[in-house]
């Protein structure tokens, strides 16, 4: 699949955006940040709106007719796309209210309950968002459940070192998140060698199944078209092997390797430079990720065009 | 009803005039235009509801050739419709026919990565989907004579190897010729009913071939002598078949000596159709 560069930095910048609005939301409950104040509770929060609204705008680039956009709210019984589209909206005016509620009357049941459902509604849009991809059987790269795990616990991933990055600007205490993050960064970091491991099985249709000669080896001839189709544009992305291998050890490495490196403690106390480090490393790793989620990606529409060799 | 194509890869020869017939009637129709960039120069490209596609079938020297003229399938669980978030896409029901209403269709694509067959395609110049839609401007034009109601696709082929029908009528010309030559669907795994058939090619008697004898084979002898043999089998056939020709022919293959037998020879004259 053609990595668009509008929907990488979208998956990967929204999602950040809810993991750190998810993590939040349990600062005080979980006691992740417990001596936060209102105000840099407040704060937090703009910056996790800031991330999801970038995200946003970033994935209307991806259309080609943006004027008809509204519209995708209108299929929500049948589409993720159109569910992850209302839940993006309804979490809106919930999210605001929760950081006025505690940018006005501070730590209250009130914040704390808006803050929960905010979380709630923020990881629905994450899963909707990751059941886009998980949902289409033309794509078995995708087409696992394996897709909506990566992409909530990136988000929760992302979102804790950028927490982070918040707690230590502010000079308090992160006991509690660091070891938050470290567990995040573990977990992710197996989900995502179980799913690279699980795109290497064969699998799925064949070129004797899409063309019903189910008992002979079929070859390509000729594919009919002398030059690029919309199909060869969209669907036959090829990276060749070994820059993807390249891209996959970087991608790891600087999303989990590098990034737990830092906030374990293993290489000194974990300080400002270490998150910062850390929290960099991360987002480009993920971007990495997210990129290499697309390029892995191969829909069954190549086999037509001979990506089979028999 | 439930109406599609029926493509017989038997006799279809891979023409693309299908596609020609499909551009020209819905560019100018009621989906138009199917956009092109570049046509004239050095990598055309554009918007088709059809498209052929040429393969091998088994190994020589059972070998065939199968052109694959492949447009919607207009899926009885059409997964574009349902990944549709804006509704653009749908499925009519008194029909079956899927169709894009471009004045909703926001572009996103989504339709064209659920479709397992390629029927999708982006217009990059009006920013929406496009697709095959069976010719509905033309099937229930009553305006047109009732033979020219059908798709542009199905009324070009030159070969008659593509059939337009309901398949939800068991007497319709669809639905005997699934049954009778046993039409299949492409992917039927993916689940999602696609309605046209595939036939598949019949399957004929299978012709033995054997290596081309080269001349130097037996010597100047023996290629006088396969001549010889072959006068006589041609006379056989076409009834000639007095004594004395046959003598004369059999007389003539002593004649120049072949008293030893022929490479090949025995082999052959047992085996009716051998190539040569």
């Amino acid at each position: 699949m053609n990595p668009a560069f509008s929907v990488i930095f979208f998956t990967v910048t929204a999602g950040a955006g809810y993991g750190l609005l998810i993590l939040l939301a349990f600062a005080r409950i979980a006691g992740l940040a417990p001596d936060i104040s209102p105000d840099q509770y407040t704060a937090t929060g703009l910056l996790g709106l800031l991330l999801v609204t970038a995200g946003l705008l970033s994935s209307t680039f991806h259309l080609a007719n943006p004027k008809n956009a509204w519209r995708s709210f209108t299929r929500f019984r049948t589409s993720w796309l159109s569910r992850e589209a209302v839940f993006a909206v309804v979490f809106y005016p919930v999210a605001v209210l929760w950081l006025i509620s505690e940018w006005l009357f501070g730590n209250t049941g009130l914040s704390v309950f808006l803050g929960l459902v905010s979380a709630t509604l923020a990881l629905i849009v994450l899963v909707c968002t990751a059941m886009i991809y998980a949902s289409l059987k033309t794509i078995r790269q995708w087409h696992t459940s394996l897709t909506p795990v990566n992409f909530v616990l990136l988000g929760l991933s992302l979102g804790a070192l950028f927490f982070l990055l918040v707690l230590v600007s502010q000079s308090l205490p992160i006991g509690r998140l660091v070891s938050t993050a470290v567990v995040l960064l573990v977990v992710s970091t197996l989900a995502k060698l179980v799913y690279f491991h699980w795109i290497g099985q064969p699998a799925g249709p064949t070129i004797n199944t899409a063309l019903g000669f189910t008992r002979a080896t079929v070859r390509l001839l000729d594919v009919g078209h002398s030059s690029g189709t919309f199909h060869t544009r969209e669907f036959g992305y090829q990276v060749a092997r070994a820059k993807l291998i390249w891209i996959r050890v970087a991608s790891i490495t600087l999303a989990f390797a590098l990034p737990l490196l830092f906030v374990s403690g293993l290489v000194g106390e974990v300080g400002g430079a270490h998150v910062v480090l850390a929290a960099i490393a991360a987002y480009v790793g993920v971007f990495l990720e997210r990129w290499l989620f697309f390029a892995e990606a191969r829909h069954v529409v190549n086999l037509y065009h001979g990506s089979q060799r028999t | 009803m439930k109406l599609g194509l029926v493509i017989d890869m038997d006799t279809c020869v891979g023409c693309h005039a299908c596609a020609v017939a499909c551009k020209q009637w819905n560019t100018s129709g009621t989906t138009g235009p199917l956009s092109d960039t570049d046509p004239y120069g050095a990598e055309p490209t554009g918007v088709w509801f059809n498209r052929i596609r040429h393969y091998e079938v088994d190994d020589y020297p059972n070998s065939k050739t199968i052109n694959a003229p492949m447009s919607c399938m207009h899926c009885e669980d059409a997964a574009c419709v349902t990944v549709c978030p804006t509704g653009a896409s749908y499925k009519r029901e008194e029909d079956g026919i899927v169709l894009v209403d471009q004045s909703k269709c926001m572009g996103c694509n989504l339709c064209a990565w659920a479709c397992p067959y390629g029927a999708r395609e982006l217009d990059p110049n009006e920013g929406v989907m496009k697709k095959c839609t069976l010719c509905v401007d033309r099937i229930y034009d009553e305006h047109l004579p009732v033979e020219d109601r059908q798709p542009a696709c199905v009324l070009t082929c030159p070969t008659h190897a593509r059939f337009f029908g309901d398949f939800d009528d068991p007497d319709s010309e669809v639905s005997t010729l699934t049954r009778e030559r046993g039409g299949q669907a492409m992917m039927p795994e993916l689940g999602y009913a696609p309605v046209n058939r595939y036939l598949p090619p019949r399957n004929k008697p299978h012709v033995p071939t054997v290596e081309k004898k080269t001349a130097s084979e037996g010597g100047a002898i023996g290629l006088v002598a396969s001549w010889m043999r072959r006068q006589k089998e041609a006379f056989d056939a076409i009834g000639v078949h007095d004594g004395s020709r046959a003598e004369a022919s059999a007389g003539a293959r002593t004649h120049v000596g072949a008293a030893t037998p022929l490479p090949g020879d025995s082999a052959d004259d047992s085996t009716p159709g051998v190539l040569r």
